[in-house]
């Protein structure tokens, strides 16, 4: 948007207002606040980026590398990821297919279906985690069944994924939901009046119109996931080796006093986040709207 | 106006089905868990355990904190979002994209690198020092690791209005004679409350809750600098279920009704944008 904008009605020289002055700041105030809000991100953000990289080096390369090919930590970067791709993969489909219901159709109780979509971002991380032990832990509803049949939720790897998958419930679908709204059904109807089924319709028409919004909220849903920390700390029960995320192996060696090791495995993290930055200025973009990083509530009534 | 015939597409049955399956399995299931689990309390048991001095004392930290945390962002949020969108200057793309750092930097990550940047032995924490100001293990340790994570929603949700401010308003103030000061206050800033509300009201919402980075800087102290989520773990390590129910419950009441407002607002916004 263009301030100076020299079709402006009123003639400077007479009215005694310079227009192109007062539509904004002053030099000095101007300069005023760029510096205000680049130290305030880099006392915030910049700082403590470089201090994770800073210790994670702290005792050399040789240190580093040993770090992190560590058995225990090789095994929580494989949890990791694992978690990550059953999440991402569930709520992607759900994504998917409550995008679909939501975008194309009418029918009473949308919006409370979409407030409810949108539940998991307000709950506690740690209250997310809670009501899987609630549930699946030994003392919870389905937990004497659980043991009868031999089989372990809370404090094994299908609790860390319940939990993880949770906590990205809402990424991709409110990611969706606006973009195929304000897409509309036509394209879609069309390719039914032309004979096209469901799936053919789905993966010719749609897809291809969604393709970029879709790879955004899954690189949001797939951040999220990695990162998770409170509710899978409280459904994981801390065995190394086993139900360790790199999160959680963070912790372990931060509360050992292993300081540099704790900063090596949180630099993989950091270093993800970055990834992470740079793939959704790309992918947004795309999308044309690289300020949404915020599939939340936002949204959801102002369309 | 849009035309919309209901079922001339295929697939509403399955995307349906499947979506209230999963939203049943994922979220509502569980959630009606921990409200079933506490009816195994009676109502004086709930309350008592809800009022424990050491609860209130965690409340009291965890709202204040959070509360402060995000009027912090709502200023300094509004300054970055202004910047990025009306000025120019280098690098400002980059900047634009490190805003959303504290979405993607894991909250553990974030817990530990603030604490060492805030410890008396750290680059930051050593120069307060100096001033007798101690930042880590102390209430503004946690201010500090809340306004890290809470930094991109006032930014975001700012953003975008203020790029929709038609410029025509700020140009009829000019021209009935406003100067720059009487055109912001008056003219610009009206406009941005209801963003502005919502996202200082995401931002509390989201420190509230917050867990990972905060542990690692509170010190977690009981009466002192003890969070609620963590008094929630204590109670579940303490095998006290029910204890940790309730107070999930005191959470997620508070959570539910801010995310109804924030809706409520965001819905009155809308409303006033299309008269």
């Amino acid at each position: 948007m263009d301030n100076n904008d020299p079709s402006i009605v009123i003639d400077p020289k007479r009215s005694g207002y310079d227009p192109s002055r007062a539509l904004t700041e002053p030099p000095i105030v101007r300069a005023l606040l760029i510096g205000t809000a680049l130290s305030f991100l880099g006392l915030f953000l910049l700082v403590p980026l470089l201090q994770v990289f800073v210790a994670a080096l702290a005792k050399g390369v040789r240190f580093y590398i040993d770090s992190i090919g560590e058995p225990n930590a090789l095994a929580a970067i494989r949890l990791t990821l694992l978690a990550a791709f059953f999440s991402v993969v569930l709520n992607t489909l759900f994504g998917l297919a409550s995008a679909w219901a939501i975008a194309k159709f009418e029918f009473p109780g949308k919006n409370l279906l979409i407030t409810l979509i949108d539940l998991p971002f307000t709950v506690s991380p740690v209250v997310s985690g809670l009501i899987y032990v609630l549930l699946f832990g030994l003392q919870g509803l389905m937990g004497p069944w659980l043991r009868d049949h031999d089989l372990q939720v809370i404090f094994a790897v299908p609790g860390i994924v319940l939990a993880t998958t949770f906590v990205t419930f809402p990424f991709v679908s409110r990611e969706l939901i606006p973009l195929m709204q304000e897409q509309g059904p036509e394209e879609e109807e069309a390719g039914m009046v032309l004979g096209a089924n469901g799936w053919q319709i789905f993966w010719r028409v749609t897809l291809p119109n969604i393709k970029w919004g879709l790879l955004y909220g899954v690189i949001l849903c797939n951040a999220r996931a990695m990162g998770e920390f409170g509710a899978v700390s409280v459904v994981s029960g801390h065995i190394r080796g086993q139900t360790n995320t790199l999160p959680l192996h963070v912790e372990i060696l931060y509360n050992e006093y292993n300081f540099t090791a704790a900063f090596a495995a949180a630099s993989i993290l950091a270093f993800l986040a970055i990834l992470t930055l740079v793939a959704k200025t790309l992918v947004g973009d795309r999308v044309g709207r690289e300020k949404r990083v915020l599939p939340s509530v936002l949204e959801s009534e102002a369309v | 106006m849009r035309l919309r015939s209901v079922g001339v597409l295929p697939g509403f049955g399955l995307t349906m089905g499947f979506t209230l399956a999963y939203l049943g399995l994922i979220v509502l299931f569980p959630l009606a868990a921990l409200v079933l689990k506490t009816t195994a309390l009676t109502w004086a048991e709930f309350w008592r355990t809800v009022t424990e001095p050491r609860v209130v004392a965690s409340y009291q930290l965890t709202f204040g904190a959070a509360f402060l945390a995000a009027l912090l962002n709502s200023f300094f949020g509004a300054v970055v979002a202004w910047v990025l969108i009306r000025y120019e200057f280098p690098g400002k793309k980059l900047v634009d994209a490190l805003v959303d750092l504290p979405f993607a930097l894991p909250t553990a990550v974030a817990g530990i690198t603030l604490t060492a940047l805030y410890a008396p032995n750290g680059w930051i924490g050593s120069q307060l020092e100096a001033f007798g100001i101690k930042a880590a293990y102390t209430p503004l340790g946690i201010v500090i690791a809340l306004t890290f994570i809470g930094l991109p929603f006032v930014v975001r949700t700012l953003q975008p209005v203020m790029e929709s401010l038609d410029p025509e308003m700020e140009k009829a103030a000019v021209s009935l004679g406003a100067d720059r000061w009487y055109t912001v206050t008056r003219v610009v800033l009206p406009a941005l409350l209801p963003a502005w509300i919502t996202g200082f009201s995401l931002a509390f919402a989201r420190a509230v809750g917050e867990y990972g980075s905060v542990v690692f800087i509170a010190g977690n102290m009981p009466m002192k600098t003890e969070i609620t989520p963590l008094l929630i773990i204590t109670k579940l390590e303490q095998y006290d279920y029910a204890g940790a129910t309730a107070i999930a419950v005191v959470m997620l009441t508070v959570s539910f009704t801010l995310l109804l407002g924030i809706n409520w607002l965001q819905a009155r916004a809308g409303r006033h944008r299309q008269h």
